[in-house]
């Protein structure tokens, strides 16, 4: 090596060795839980781009603004006419927006799964005291906390501006809890969804692309579908089409259970009993989505 | 350090490790074996990430069947293969790694700062990792298995890739991970010859059977063999030949010269057989007035000691005796 860091000094009773060489680590080590809540923070952080680069940061903090602006612009609009009502249902918003949400977990989910199969980075982690079901859990969290500030925070905008134009406290909070509840269960969905697809496409160019095409694919194949149920008069198809993409799904179970009005075509939701399918859907669905991504990172363990 | 007894490991068509039995102390130990000799294999088991088939292995006194993380808690691992973001900085990437070791975030960030000066990473580290070179890279992979002060550290093929230059540095980093950072090492290579002046100790795994374990001093120092260049002079203007043919009289044995080395042909070869070997040859030369320009003792290399093992092994026991 260029520089010899150890100070050659004669040993003797009045001299002092300053070493500054290798310095051993006495420490704490505080093993896996603290690895995978760091892995957590981390991957949270950035999600948002933060401690990345400032070219990463544009894109999740623009889809996080555009997220929020509609909610301002409603609640102004509801304070400055004193409307009676908010013009939008909390658990309406997610669905209206779900393009904007769909962007994210395409721009995200590859970034924080896809860089560290592609350049291979995986063996690092399982060589540590972390573990598959440690760096699969974190990740897992760590997107869906990521989509739940992005789908809860213009409902908080909502809440409080419901609040400030004096609409009916109780009521407000009833129907911004239900639509936590709601937006929960979306990011939980989208994030295993977007994992999934991602985790199995290492060129992240091809992950945004193949997460894209999942998310709008299956809407608009569903939306179609439900529509041509529709006008040839047979809506007892309607819900069970809605089975088969994410967002109608997700439409499904809080129609049935969380007091939303169904963006179905014809408003006609699920009946309680085909609501407790959706909701076993959404479930199995990100059950599935854990499944396999343990499967995949037992495969590339090292 | 390291025990395995009878370890094996069998995949459905092919057996990596077939019943290996090898005992590694503190120091620097090279595992030698041609590519899918079982190197990666054995090392996937003793980190704890792979059942072996049979057998049992022990890292630290840990087995590695049931006490994985404790182990993984306190060795280090280097791949082989590419393994570092490139939009990320060297520091960034190693304090990541240190806390998922389970360093504290300060703790993280000092031995982070620490690992790198000491593997020679010093402005450079700010930069994102795509645009090192390979030599900055290796060490970045070498920082990262460092950076919690493990007591053990595996290197997988770490000079891979590297320039003669860069492989010396390397190899000198190795070297110092265990006399000056107190970590003992276990560096796999396909070359016998660049673990000849960095390891302690040698194993040499071939079809993932042992096929020999010992210290290099052992495969080096067996015989010494001495290496003599002379002048020419007006007499004997091939000076070399003269002293051949002069020792050969007395009965030395001499070697073919060094091979294919350059200036081979004015070096001999000889083994030594005690302090009389060096005043004979002294007096031989004297006697024909020649110059003598070289005498020094060559230690063998271990690619020699393998090179046609059985033959080689079957001197090295006469030797002995």
């Amino acid at each position: 090596m260029a520089v010899e860091h150890r100070a050659a000094a004669p040993s003797g009773d009045q001299t002092r060795i300053h070493n500054i060489g290798y310095r051993t680590y006495d420490g704490p080590r505080l093993g896996r839980a603290y690895a995978r809540r760091s892995l957590y923070s981390q991957s949270l952080r950035g999600a948002y781009g933060l401690g990345r680069s400032v070219k990463s940061k544009v894109l999740p903090m623009l889809l996080f603004v555009v997220m929020c602006v509609p909610a301002a612009i409603m609640v102004a609009v509801a304070v400055a006419t004193k409307a009676k009502d908010l013009p939008l249902d909390y658990t309406r918003y997610a669905i209206v927006m779900q393009a904007v949400i769909s962007l994210y977990v395409a721009s995200q989910a590859p970034q924080s799964v896809s860089r560290d199969l592609r350049f291979k980075t995986v063996p690092l982690y399982f060589s540590r005291p972390i573990e598959t079901a440690d760096y699969v859990r974190a990740k897992y969290a760590a997107l869906a906390s990521a989509l739940f500030i992005l789908t809860a925070a213009p409902l908080a905008v909502l809440y409080v501006g419901a609040l400030l134009a004096k609409l009916g406290f109780a009521h407000q909070t009833k129907e911004f809890a239900q639509g936590l509840v709601s937006v929960a269960l979306l990011s939980l969905l989208f994030a295993g969804i977007g994992l999934v697809i991602a985790a199995v496409t290492p060129r992240r160019g091809f992950g945004i692309a193949a997460v894209i095409a999942v998310l709008t694919i299956s809407y608009g194949a569903v939306s179609t579908l439900q529509a041509i149920a529709d006008a040839q008069g047979s809506t007892g198809a309607i819900p069970w089409i809605g089975l088969f993409s994410p967002i109608t799904l997700i439409d499904g179970v809080q129609s049935a259970f969380l007091g939303a009005t169904s963006a179905y075509p014809g408003g006609v939701g699920p009946s309680s009993g085909e609501g407790v399918v959706h909701v076993l859907v959404t479930l199995g669905v990100i059950a599935a989505g854990y499944g396999l991504l343990m499967r995949r990172y037992q495969k590339v363990g090292l | 350090m390291i025990a395995t007894e009878s370890l094996s490991k069998r995949f459905p068509r092919v057996t990596a490790l077939d019943r290996l039995s090898v005992d590694v102390g503190p120091g620097v130990t090279g595992l030698v074996g041609a590519n899918g000799a079982g190197k990666s294999t054995l090392i996937k088991i003793l980190l704890g990430l792979s059942p072996a088939t049979e057998g049992r292995a022990e890292v630290l006194g840990l087995d590695v069947a049931t006490k994985g993380a404790a182990i993984r808690e306190r060795v280090g691992y280097m791949p082989e293969h590419d393994c570092l973001p490139p939009d990320v900085s060297a520091t960034e990437f190693v304090v990541h790694m240190a806390r998922m070791s389970g360093l504290p975030p300060a703790a993280a960030r000092e031995r982070t700062a620490d690992t790198l000066r000491h593997v020679g990473l010093y402005e450079e580290r700010y930069r994102p990792i795509g645009g090192y070179s390979t030599g900055m890279k290796q060490r970045v992979k070498l920082a990262q298995a460092l950076v919690h002060d493990p007591q053990l550290v595996f290197l997988d093929e770490p000079t891979n890739g590297l320039d003669p230059v860069g492989r010396d540095e390397m190899l000198g980093l190795i070297r110092r991970v265990h006399t000056d950072f107190g970590i003992s090492v276990l560096v796999t290579s396909h070359l016998l010859g660049e673990l000849e002046r960095t390891c302690d100790h040698v194993v040499v795994v071939d079809g993932g059977k042992l096929l020999r374990s010992s210290s290099t001093r052992d495969f080096t120092q067996s015989t010494t063999t001495l290496a003599i260049e002379v002048t020419d002079s007006d007499t004997h203007p091939d000076g070399t030949r003269a002293v051949r043919d002069a020792l050969h009289a007395r009965g030395v044995d001499i070697h073919d010269e060094g091979g294919g080395l350059p200036g081979a042909g004015h070096i001999l070869l000889l083994t030594a057989s005690g302090e009389e070997t060096y005043d004979l040859v002294r007096d031989v030369v004297a006697d024909l007035g020649l110059g003598l320009v070289r005498m020094e003792q060559r230690r063998h290399h271990i690619s020699e000691v393998f090179r046609d093992g059985d033959e080689q092994r079957k001197e090295a026991v006469g030797h002995g005796g």
